[in-house]
């Protein structure tokens, strides 16, 4: 407890009280929601490795770190060739005017020990002009097959720190993993580590598998199969990758499932006929509730971080648009009107915007507007971009391209809420409909 | 509908197949079926010879219709191939048939599958329009998921907007 508070108190007088030294070479600080950002130059030298079997740890938590820090495009990393200093003890005297002099603003430095199977990494960051540490050292520890969340929790670390907002780079992400040509295309459920490592497989290919989507706490995943020949929502447990059938009934074609914030109810489309309307369901009790019942179709439903209002799609006024209603159905509210059509929308948990797929004259676009359709900023243009879904800090937005012709295939890619940096996620097959999990 | 409209229905169809029966007999003459060949000497029972057999009605018949972008609303040519399904529908009974809904690449994943949902819902009532048992009908969409034709071009993605009826034996037979 003390350490916390400890660190607060650091935190506090870092950005409240500009200390003269400071104040010339302006605050350690990036603000996310500028549109244009010179990178933060930072250095990361090797870790210290503290016992015998960590010396490849210390190296590849470092490279991780980096990997994360750079990957945001609000940090530039300073190549280690161009180091002076060599960090050789966690503990000695960092020589400041060594990486002052490559221009580093901060510098990173950690230890990583071994221990039966057991990796702990502690580390430091430091204000290189200011000579001092930027909040206080601390340590993780995992078994060793963890050791990349040990390097995602550090530099959610150093991110939250500079940045003053949460990280999301000890998170997963749940998706469809895609093979073979588009006419033949496999298509499995997989979880991952949100930069593309640790690909665990959820189904077999043996029936379409479609947008999977998260459970708020990450326990749960809400996925559309074509396992009992029609398009139905089901629900699969992630620890035990048991999974089952949410909504029985013949006949019936259900999809485009959502968790609401709480976890409790899922809000999902129903097509009957011609028309596909909006229910939602309550998980403990099986109740269903009809939300929209126009004739056109309504489909794609996300719930605000507060629960109370969905924002969904409807061709009732002849093209996709989006459209926002109270929780429980009643008058919706159309928020977007540029040109194109609109779709798959989804609320940032931070509540502030709304991320969607845009049509326009034969291109993709995935774009956020705020809550009421004003300020429409276009991040992304492809032939076919979309499913955006947003990072747990509603910062950063991951999303499927796929290119184009015969030979076309899907990836993921992320793009900050300013539209800077635009990063395909690495997977071993094609990649499509990702959900980003909660921070772990 | 009239027993009579009906009978003329029946009538037309059968006219329809014989003529395209002869076109098929014409092309696959390497195959060993003459170009002479009369009525019930060249017919394998079960092949696409055989106007009983679902092969006759995908191949023959046309088991597929096509839409315009967005659209789901049914072209006359997609209507002249729909009765033609209707009457071998109505005089092949033993079978019941699921509309398979599709749309091209150039949608979100979502409203594709509601978009096929329209297309072979409007496929679907139009067949129950000209006398086909709703109890032998149902149909689903798989939106994007299964196209036939896999270029980034229309002369793909207008092969790809389409509803298609498939042939089953009904449990009964």
């Amino acid at each position: 407890m003390k350490h916390v508070l400890v660190l607060c108190l650091g935190l506090l007088a870092l950005l409240a009280l500009p200390v003269p030294a400071q104040a010339q070479n302006g605050p350690l600080r990036i603000e996310i929601t500028e549109g244009t950002v010179e990178p933060m130059a930072y250095a990361v030298p090797d870790f210290v490795s503290e016992t015998p079997g960590a010396a490849q740890y210390a190296q590849d938590i470092a490279r991780v770190v980096a990997d994360d820090l750079t990957g945001t495009g609000l940090f530039r990393e300073i190549p280690r060739e161009a180091h002076i200093s060599r960090i050789t003890s966690f503990q000695s005297p960092v020589q400041f005017a060594d990486w002052k002099a490559i221009n580093a603003l901060v510098l990173l430095t950690g230890a990583v020990s071994e221990e039966g199977g057991r990796v702990t990494v502690k580390f430091r960051i430091w204000d290189v002009f200011a000579g001092t540490e930027l909040g206080q050292g601390m340590q993780f520890a995992a078994t060793a097959d963890g050791w990349r969340r040990l390097a995602h929790k550090v530099a959610d670390q150093v991110y939250s720190r500079i940045t003053g907002e949460t990280g999301y780079f000890d998170s997963r992400v749940v998706f469809v993993s895609e093979s073979g040509p588009k006419d033949q295309r496999a298509k499995r459920l997989a979880i991952m580590d949100y930069d593309g490592a640790n690909v665990q497989y959820l189904t077999d290919s043996r029936s379409i598998v479609l947008a999977p989507r998260f459970s708020p706490n990450g326990d749960r995943v809400l996925y559309t199969s074509y396992e009992t020949g029609e398009p139905r929502v089901h629900v699969l447990n992630v620890g035990s990758v048991q999974s089952h059938i949410l909504q029985s009934g013949s006949g019936v074609m259900s999809f485009a499932p959502r968790f609401s914030p709480d976890g409790s109810r899922v809000v999902y489309s129903v097509t009957s006929g011609s028309n596909t309307d909006i229910f939602a369901m309550d998980i403990a009790s099986g109740a269903t509730m009809q939300l929209t019942s126009a004739p056109s179709i309504e489909t794609a439903p996300s719930f605000s971080p507060d629960g109370s209002r969905i924002v969904f799609e409807s061709d009732r006024s002849g093209t996709q648009q989006l459209y926002v209603m109270p929780a429980n159905g009643g008058e919706a509210t159309r928020i977007s009107f540029g040109q194109g059509r609109y779709g798959t929308p989804v609320w940032s948990p931070r509540g502030d915007l709304i991320a969607f797929t845009k049509q326009n004259q034969g291109r993709f676009h995935i774009g956020v507007m705020r809550i009421d359709g004003s300020e429409e900023r276009l991040l992304t243009a492809s032939r076919l971009d979309e499913g955006p879904s947003w990072a747990p800090n509603g910062r950063v937005i991951m999303f499927a391209r796929e290119t184009q012709g015969a030979q076309g295939t899907s990836s993921l890619y992320t793009v900050d809420v300013a539209g800077r940096k635009l990063t395909r996620v690495r997977t071993p097959d094609g990649a499509s409909d990702p959900s980003w999990g909660p921070l772990q | 509908m009239t027993h009579l409209s009906k009978a003329l229905m029946m009538a037309a169809v059968l006219g329809l197949a014989a003529c395209t029966n002869g076109n098929r007999f014409d092309n696959e003459a390497g195959a060993g079926y003459g170009a002479d060949a009369g009525a019930g000497s060249g017919i394998v029972p079960g092949s696409a010879s055989d106007p009983a057999s679902p092969a006759y009605f995908s191949q023959t018949i046309g088991d597929r219709v096509f839409f315009a972008v967005d659209q789901s609303t049914l072209s006359p040519e997609a209507r002249a191939t729909l009765d033609g399904q209707a009457g071998w529908l109505l005089s092949n009974s033993d079978y019941l048939a699921v509309i398979e809904g599709h749309a091209d690449e150039q949608g979100t994943r979502e409203y594709n599958i509601a978009l096929g949902a329209r297309r072979a819902n409007a496929t679907m009532e139009y067949l129950i329009s000209k006398g086909v048992p709703a109890s032998r009908l149902k149909f689903i969409s798989y939106g994007k998921e299964r196209p036939v034709e896999i270029c980034s071009e229309e002369a793909c993605y207008s092969k790809n907007r389409r509803a298609v009826t498939v042939i089953s034996m009904g449990l009964g037979s």
